[in-house]
Formats: C-alpha cells, structure tokens, sequence
C-alpha cells in the first residue's frame, strides 16, 4: 500500500499510531501521583520529540545509508531556523512559508558546504563539516549580528512588518499560527485524575513528521538508497564500474540537511526564537548521539533514538535529591543515603554523565543501538521457540 | 613592524598549546591509528592536575591567633596550610606561590596513569573497528570526563595564579630599540612557549635517538613486520599513548595560569587540535607542530584592528577557512605522508 512493501507499511501505520496517539501514550501516570514526574504528555516536549525525530531521520538518510559522518549538522538547524524567523518576521506569522523556506535555504547551504565536503571521505569530511558548522556559529555570534542577532538571538516584535498579517490589535504579542490555529494553543481532556494535552503544534510536528518518515521509508527502498548503500560497503568498487558516487552522495547530503532546515523551521514554529549556540558543536554531537543511540540505519532507529534521549533528558534532569529521598524512603536509613549518593551524581545536573555513559556502553556493546538491542532480545527467545519445536518428537 | 612582532608573540603562547595537543594526537593516531576525541579532555584533567595540587598545597587547619583580633574582640581564626607547618613560614609560602609549576611533577605520573587506564581499558577494543566508531567512542569519554571534573569541581573558571615573580610583562620592545611599552609581553606566557618547545624537542629527541623511539618509529611505518621482528609493540605503543596524555596534561597545567581551567576548554581546544592536526598532515608530527604555530600565529594576526576593519569578523573564523582551503588544495595537508588515512 502506498508504494510500501506490508511490512513497510506495518511499521508506518505503529508510527502512525504512536503519534497520533502520543498524548495518551506519553501520559501513563494519573496527576498528582507519585509518578507523575515520569509523564511526558506536556506540550513542549512531544514537539520536541517529534521535532528531534525528524532531524535524526534525516540525519540517518545521510549517515546510515552512506557512512559519511558529519559532525556539521546542527549548522543545517540553525540556518533553517534563522530564515524561519525572518519569515515571520517579514511576511507573516503563518508557519507555512516559514517551514517551506527554512527547507529552502538549508538545502542550499547544505548544497554548498556537501559540494566542498564531500571531496574528502571518512575522518577528513568529519572535520570539514565541523569546521563549516563552528565557522557558521562563529559568524552568527558576531559578524552576521544584523541578521542573527549574535547573542541576544531573534524573537518577532510587534514592530516588524509582516507584510501579510494585518495590524495586531493593540496590546497583542504576535504568536505563530497555522491559518488562525495558534500553535500553542491546547486543548485538554480530563479523564478522572489523568488529564491529556491535546497541543495544535504538536499535531502539525507529528503530521510533518510522518510525511517525512514515510519519504525516508521510499528512499530507503528505492534504487537511490541502494545505490547510497553502495557507498557506504565499497565506494571504491562502485567508482570501478564506472558510476560516480559524488551525485549520489551529494543528493543524500542535501536530502539530510533539507530534514535538518525542516526540524530548526519547526522548532521556530512551536517557540519563535533562535539563539545561535543551536549551531555549536555539540549540538551536532547530540544529533550523531540520537542516531546511532536508536540504530544508524535502521528506519525507526532514529525515532526511537531521539525520542529517548529527549524524554530522558528531560525526566532525569528534573529529579533532585528531595525525589531520591522519597523514592528511597523505603529503607533503612544508612542503604537509603548510601544509595543517594550514588544515584545522586547521574541525575538532575549529571544527565550528561548519564548521556555520555549511556552513549560509550552503546558504542561498544550495541554497534546497533537500541534497535539491535531489540533484535537480540527478540532472537533470544524466537531460538528457544525453534528449539523446543525441534526437540519435541513427531507425534505418532 | 613593531605591531607584526606583537601579533606573532601573541600567537606564540596559544599557537603553543595547539602544537602540544595536536602533537599529542599525531602521535596517538601514528602509533595506534586511533581518532581520539577525548583528547581535549585530557588537556583539561592536565590544567585541573594543577587545580588540584594547589588545592593540596594549600590544605589547611584553624589556627586561633591570639595577636589579632576580628571586629568582635574575639581572638581571629587563619586558615594556616600544613605545608607552612611542616617547612616554615618561607618555604612554605614558596612552596605554594609555585604550585603551578610544581604541579608538572604530580601530572606527570597522573597523566601517564590516565593514558594507560584509557589504552588498556577501553582504546586497545577498538584498532579493529571503523574510525567512526573510534570517534564516537572517545566523544562519548570526552563527555564523561568532562562531567566527572564538573561534578567534583563545579562549573566555574577557578583562578590558578602563576607564580608571583612572572606576574609582570616582558618589555621586548626595549630590548630590540624600539619604543618602550609597545611591544610588551607577560612572562609567563614567554615560559609557556619556552615550556612547550622544550616538551616538544624532548620529544622528538625520544623518538629520534633512542632505542625505544626507534623501534616507535619503525612500528608506525610497519607495525606487523615489527611484530614478526618478536618485538611486543602493543606494549610500547601502549606507552606511547601515555607519553601523548602526558604532553597533552603538560600542556593543560601550564595553560592553568593564563586561562583559568574550566571543565568546558578542553573541547574548545580539541576542535581547533583537529583541525591543526589535518591541516599539519594527519600522523605527521613535524606538521602538527609547524601547523600549529602557524594557525595560533595566523589567528592573532586576523585580529589585529587593521585586519578587522577590512574583513569583519575574519579572526572568529580564520582557522576554519584555511583549514578548508588547505583540505581542498593539499588533501594531505602540509606535511602528509602518502598512505595514511587515504580512504
């Protein structure tokens, strides 16, 4: 269906439905609760997790299917966002000619910079696209002030023009919107003591996000991906027979920067401001990170990858030691401080510690990242199935 | 001319640290053909080893001083370090105002310690898999040293004073008959470079007239004849490894005084590392260090006032343009030997 393959299809539709669905999903634990703190139902964080997918997806049509790995890609989100703004700023605070635009000229710049880039391979091109990226974050913060606005960053004023909006009535901040639904606007379901935020914003990010789920499913499947998987197992026997790899490459270079311009217009849709360190270099870090996180070539890989680091980064920067004191209260008072303190480093202000470990036990036990993970799992218990069939004699 | 000659010492002292930490990461990437991004984490544990020590040094108790009083009559409570206890009011204090360069002691062993640890634990895993794995790898350490130094150090630049006789600034334009006062020069950074060019003959000294740095060497062109040879080069490359840590370290304790350490510089310096290290030639270690004395120098001339007015904001990005007019025209960079990292 649609050009998909069943299962293809199979995993769109789950998709689907996690998106769709993801208010209630996210929102397991009734309010006021002691678990509560684990939901993730609020509206700024599932944009961000839609919105995070999206960019690791894409990132993954660069990385996972042809190996090249650019530690550039936070440059791509910011740049997108910057036109976003302006967007705003200049025609009007509808979000479609912002997200279109921000399209636009990522895939430019992503045209250019892959165009000198892709001249060298492995670690070099790394280097090239970080050096393209910090070059970006050091002229935003301070020669391109005019237009990025270097450290204060941009946010719309009720002075801009906005050609096409009419005047504001008086005393209104300008808000983004999609043909009059503002994007922040929620509407909420109060289920006894569960209460779902049903966030307008969200569902555009999540609408985006499955199309361009979907595309990346077609690109996978089509001769193009195969052709980008070529690269990545033998370049040099592919330059051999006669093809040359650098259209391809380039092709899926800009494709992955497009999905990056995408994600930053996004961002600028759900919270109308850039600030330039959206463009350093651990930005781009954090991008490689959700990747190979969730699986590097592996469709849903990167959804899954993003998705956790992003719930994570939130629930487990939220718990402070009042919350390990309630959680531990339990026990006896010696193992409950014992445990504080040992717990107490990885949580809250250490969740990059958690991130990095987290990140070097995946590299190294599970090349694969989470989706490997589940395959292994899965294989465990599938080979005892098929073990205990074979065992069993014919009945007579 | 007397303006040239401030920019080129100016780019001296960072165009020394630039030198020492690609040094270091040439040498990692010759001997074992490992990327090691948790490089620059090394430079910061160098300039927190100073932390440290002067942390140590200045260990103190409470002493009730019957001689002053506070503003309430009552006898004063000093903070009084132990080491003054054990040698006297004047070595001790001496002893203190030179923990800086006192620190080069207690780093050493810390940094080859260190280096050893990450080859044996976690590095020797990984020669067989791709470098981008290797990259990964190492950028996920750099994370985790980087919060294990702010976790117990916190986020803020802590102050670590150079020695009280190099506070002032050298006078060079006296010297050479220009006029006084403009061309000066902090003496300590005057002892960083002298430090660093010592760090970085000594070590080419070692790789070039000993018995070890030979077989070093002979091991980088080849490392399996070497082994066939029934020499265990796992082993010195293993130290290796910590002699790069150690440069690396060295480099971060002296930086201590002239940028105070905070867990953040080392990933500050690494990026720009890398870039030396590709421009110099990647496994070159004479074009790590010409590389980069020429890019520290490079950047503080593109932030001269002059050269600002013309192209705004060239000094932010100096280094990065021609590290990709040099990728693009000289794939091996300067100094690249023909077969490393060709793919």
């Amino acid at each position: 269906m649609l050009g998909l393959t069943k299962r293809d299809f199979g995993l769109m539709v789950v998709v689907a439905i996690l998106a769709l669905a993801a208010p209630f999903i996210l929102n397991p634990f009734p309010q006021g609760s002691a678990m509560a703190q684990f939901n993730a139902g609020y509206p700024d964080l599932m944009q961000r997790l839609v919105i995070f997918g999206i960019l690791a997806i894409g990132f993954n049509i660069l990385f996972g299917l042809t190996g090249y790995l650019s530690f550039g890609h936070a440059a791509f989100l910011g740049v997108g966002s910057y036109a976003a703004i302006w967007m705003m700023k200049l025609l009007t605070m509808n979000v479609i000619p912002a997200i279109i635009v921000s399209v636009l000229v990522a895939g430019l710049f992503s045209l250019v910079v892959g165009w000198i880039s892709l001249r060298r391979s492995g670690i070099y091109f790394s280097i090239l696209t970080l050096a393209f990226a910090q070059m970006s974050y050091a002229l935003a913060y301070s020669v391109l002030t005019p237009i990025t606005g270097g450290e204060t960053g941009l946010q719309p004023k009720t002075s801009d023009p906005r050609i096409l909006d009419g005047a504001l009535p008086a005393g209104q901040s300008p808000s983004a919107n999609l043909f009059g639904f503002n994007m922040s606007d929620t509407s909420v379901l109060r289920l006894g003591d569960w209460s779902f935020n049903f966030n307008t914003g969200y569902y555009l990010a999540a609408v985006i996000m499955l199309i361009v789920f979907y595309l990346s499913i077609r690109i996978f499947r089509s001769p193009f991906g195969m052709m980008l998987r070529a690269v990545k197992s033998n370049q040099q026997r592919m330059n051999y027979t006669g093809l040359n790899s650098k259209p391809y490459t380039l092709a899926a270079f800009v494709i992955s920067g497009m999905y990056a311009g995408l994600a930053g217009g996004l961002l600028v849709a759900m919270d109308t401001q850039v600030g330039a360190e959206r463009m350093f270099w651990t930005a781009s870090g954090e991008i490689v990170l959700m990747t190979i996180l969730g699986g590097a070539g592996t469709l849903i890989g990167p959804v899954l990858g993003a998705g956790f680091i992003k719930y994570m980064e939130n629930i487990v920067s939220k718990i402070n030691k009042t919350v390990l004191e309630q959680w531990f209260a339990f026990l006896p008072d010696g193992i409950e401080d014992l445990l504080i303190t040992l717990v107490y480093p990885f949580v809250g202000k250490g969740w990059h510690l958690t991130l990095g470990l987290l990140f070097m036990l995946v590299v190294i036990f599970l090349p694969g990242g989470l989706v490997e993970g589940g395959q292994r799992i899965g294989k465990l218990f599938r080979r005892k199935k098929t073990d205990t069939t074979t065992k069993t004699p014919p009945a007579e | 001319m007397d303006a040239i000659l401030l920019q080129i010492l100016n780019g001296l002292d960072k165009g020394s640290a630039y030198a020492l930490i690609a040094l270091g990461l040439t040498l990692i990437f010759g001997t074992l053909g490992v990327v090691n991004f948790a490089h620059g984490a090394l430079f910061m544990i160098g300039a927190f080893c100073a932390v440290t020590f002067t942390n140590l040094l200045t260990w103190s108790h409470v002493v009730i001083d019957d001689t002053r009083k506070d503003f309430l009559g009552n006898p004063m409570k000093v903070d009084v370090p132990y080491i003054i206890d054990w040698f006297g009011k004047e070595t001790g204090e001496a002893l203190i105002d030179w923990a800086v360069p006192l620190s080069i002691l207690f780093a050493i062993p810390v940094m080859i310690a260190i280096g050893f640890i990450m080859e044996r634990g976690l590095i020797k895993h990984f020669y067989k898999r791709p470098h981008a794995d290797q990259i990964l790898v190492t950028f996920g350490l750099a994370i985790v040293l980087q919060e294990v130094i702010k976790y117990f150090y916190g986020a803020n630049p802590i102050p670590t004073p150079a020695p009280a006789v190099f506070a002032g600034s050298f006078d060079f334009g006296a010297m050479l008959g220009f006029d006084p006062n403009t061309i000066i020069y902090p003496y300590w950074r005057l002892i960083y470079f002298a430090f660093s060019a010592l760090i970085i003959g000594a070590v080419f000294a070692f790789l070039q007239f000993t018995t070890f740095g030979m077989v070093v060497r002979a091991g980088m062109a080849d490392r399996e004849t070497v082994g066939l040879l029934g020499i265990n080069i796992d082993k010195r490359f293993t130290i290796m490894f910590g002699i790069a840590a150690a440069v690396a370290g060295l480099a971060g304790v002296m930086y201590a005084p002239i940028n105070s350490p905070n867990y953040n510089m080392g990933m500050d310096f690494l990026v720009l590392s890398f870039v030396v290290v590709v421009v110099g030639g990647m496994g070159s270690l004479g074009g790590a260090v010409l590389a980069g004395f020429l890019l520290g120098i490079l950047e503080s001339f593109a932030s001269m006032a002059v050269v600002l007015e013309f192209i705004p904001g060239i000094n932010q990005i100096i280094i990065y343009l021609v590290a990709i007019i040099i990728l693009l025209t000289r794939p091996r960079g300067l100094m690249g030997r023909a077969g490393v990292m060709e793919d």
